[in-house]
């Protein structure tokens, strides 16, 4: 096979198959090598390990709150009042900038109505992460002007079943996985 | 246009050009290299950018020599740093406080180009390299800030890694990796540690790309027209040299006062009180430099536009040589473009202002009014201007300028 005879093929050659096989090869070996330089960064197991927490809640009398730490994030558990409770309920969704519930106890598509934020018919505790849903600051209880919470930092007011009703965070505060597992100790996780 | 090139006078000087020509490269770039002879003190903040980083990669190294990075320890080793360290006080100091002047400079040197036209063609490269160093900078200071583990520290980093939340579908997964757990923890901090100590020497790198940039279409000058004659540039030594000491040493007068008088002046106190993950402080703020950011990242009541608007604030820099579309570089001669830099200016000293206060009432309302200016500046009137604008008539050299205000000078004088 002379110089010519390649030149003037337009098709593909055998050496050209070879090129692309090896780039793809090349390639594909660079990512997976690059993979555990990525993927060491994730949440390691020993992170992943302190995945639940337990709480006794029966010193708790309503209008008390605990704050405890979960996964590293405070979580917030409150015996609400009942005027707390009243006025939670009282809200119509249409009223709400997030109408989802956000809780991981009930469906995905669950409303955010009262009864889909608190605890089932527990209606008097609420426990959500206390952690704002705009950039990851804690906000301050009984405080704002829906009697909920606060965020400091950007001014997000939260109401008493910890939806967001003013300000810059896009969610109600989210409600973790949990379950009373007696009458007065909470699992968290 | 060389003035003189590199003789290697003596046998090892000779034996080494001909193997490593490092000498003659030096000699080339900084002491024969052609400067504009009419060169002002603002084009003294390259030296002082230069020191800046070598000091701050110095006095950082020694740091890390006694500085613990996990989270329950961080904190301990910053106060026995302060504490039993010899001139651990001191060290510290000169590098918090020398972020603060590195930014100063930086801010000083890039409005130094955006009024003298530097940014243009053909330096369109050399001002996108200089606008990725400053991105390299927020990001180095950024992790330098969480390092000591402080209420502040803590916090900044909570809010600045939950900007990726905003990102649609993976932004939640993107947050769990930059922290490596559930929230701002230890593996947080050790990496932040890691990437502070790296990102440094990429800034050198891109500094090298930088100053090889300028060296290729060469320096700008207050009056933004090209070098045309031998006569209209000196040598770099000593004239840039010294020009470059004498204002390094005006600077430098201003880094020690800080340091020596005002250590704590541009920190928060609360960065005192360690780390706390279940209570934020009542009013957090970033450090200055950074605050006309976090001002256009609060004016937006909208999360996701928030955060793109914050990271637009710098991209829209990228795409400032094509904005200005005036075919004058600099100012003195664009009377409208002047005034409109000025304004310019003074919008983001007030959205630095801003973001020092409580994003509410009329502060909220000035920070959005200010952030859309901010915007209309680089994408309207920019462009408007370069076209509208008659600009005054140009001198025909550098070196009759120059001349003729050293002769109106010596009128004046007689």
């Amino acid at each position: 096979m002379s110089a010519t005879d390649t030149a003037d093929h337009p098709e593909p050659t055998r050496r050209d198959f070879i090129y692309i096989a090896t780039g793809a090869v090349g390639t594909v070996g660079a990512a997976l090598t690059a993979w555990p330089l990525i993927d060491q960064m994730n949440p390691d197991a020993a992170a992943l390990a302190l995945s639940t927490t337990e709480v006794d809640v029966s010193s708790l009398e309503p209008g008390m709150s605990v704050t405890v730490k979960w996964r590293g994030r405070p979580v917030f558990i409150r015996n609400r009042t009942e005027k707390e409770i009243a006025e939670a309920k009282a809200t119509p969704l249409s009223d709400l900038k997030d109408r989802a519930a956000r809780n991981a106890n009930v469906s995905e598509h669950a409303t955010a109505e009262d009864v889909n934020r608190a605890a089932g018919d527990r209606e008097n505790w609420l426990i959500m992460v206390g952690v704002c849903t705009h950039l990851g600051c804690v906000p301050l209880g009984q405080q704002g002007a829906y009697g909920g919470w606060f965020c400091p930092c950007h001014g997000s007011v939260y109401d008493t079943a910890g939806r967001i009703r003013q300000g810059p965070a896009p969610e109600n505060l989210a409600v973790p996985k949990y379950e009373f597992i007696s009458d007065s100790v909470i699992r968290i996780g | 246009m060389e003035h003189t090139a590199y003789q290697p006078k003596g046998r090892f000087a000779r034996w080494l050009e001909s193997r490593l020509p490092i000498i003659g490269f030096a000699h080339r770039s900084f002491v024969v290299y052609p400067t504009p002879r009419n060169l002002n003190y603002w084009w003294t903040f390259g030296a002082i950018l230069t020191f800046m980083l070598a000091a701050q990669i110095a006095t950082g190294v020694v740091l890390a020599m006694h500085y613990i990075p996990e989270a329950s320890m961080a904190f301990a080793s910053v106060e026995h740093i302060m504490r039993d360290v010899n001139y651990g006080w001191l060290l510290r100091y000169l590098h918090a406080n020398g972020a603060s002047m590195f930014f100063f400079a930086m801010y000083i040197h890039m409005f130094r180009s955006l009024y003298y036209g530097s940014h243009k063609e053909p330096r369109e490269v050399l001002w996108i390299l200089g606008v990725i160093i400053l991105l390299l900078m927020i990001m180095t200071a950024f992790m330098g800030y969480v390092l000591p583990w402080g209420q502040m520290s803590f916090w900044a980093a909570t809010v600045i890694t939950s900007l990726f939340t905003a990102i649609p579908i993976v932004g939640d997964a993107i947050t769990t990796w930059l922290w490596g757990g559930f929230a701002v923890d230890s593996p947080t901090l050790t990496r932040f540690y890691s990437l502070h100590y790296l990102l440094p020497f990429m800034i050198a790198g891109v500094v090298i790309l930088h100053i090889w940039a300028l060296h290729v279409v060469g320096q700008n000058n207050p009056l933004g027209i090209g070098v045309k004659s031998k006569e209209d540039t000196v040598r770099f030594t000593p004239h840039a040299t010294i020009k470059d000491l004498f204002g390094l040493s005006v600077f430098l007068i201003l880094y020690a006062w800080l340091t020596f008088f005002l250590p704590n002046y541009l920190g928060h106190p609360d960065n005192y009180i360690p780390a706390n993950p279940l209570q934020t402080p009542a009013h957090i703020v970033p450090e200055w430099y950074l605050l006309p950011f976090y001002a256009i990242l609060r004016a937006i009541p909208n999360k996701l536009t928030g955060v793109i608007a914050l990271f637009a604030s710098i991209a829209v820099l990228v795409f400032v040589p094509w904005l200005d579309t005036s075919r004058v570089r600099s100012a003195t001669f664009r009377p409208i473009y002047r005034q409109f830099f000025w304004i310019f200016v003074l919008v983001t000293i007030g959205l630095g202002y801003l973001g020092s206060q409580p994003p509410e009432g009329g502060y909220l309302i000035a920070a959005r009014l200010l952030t859309t200016y901010y915007f209309l500046h680089f994408l309207i009137i920019l462009p408007v201007v370069g076209l509208i604008e008659r600009p005054k008539p140009l001198p025909t050299s550098i070196t009759e300028a120059v001349l003729a205000k050293s002769g109106a000078a010596a009128e004046a004088g007689a």
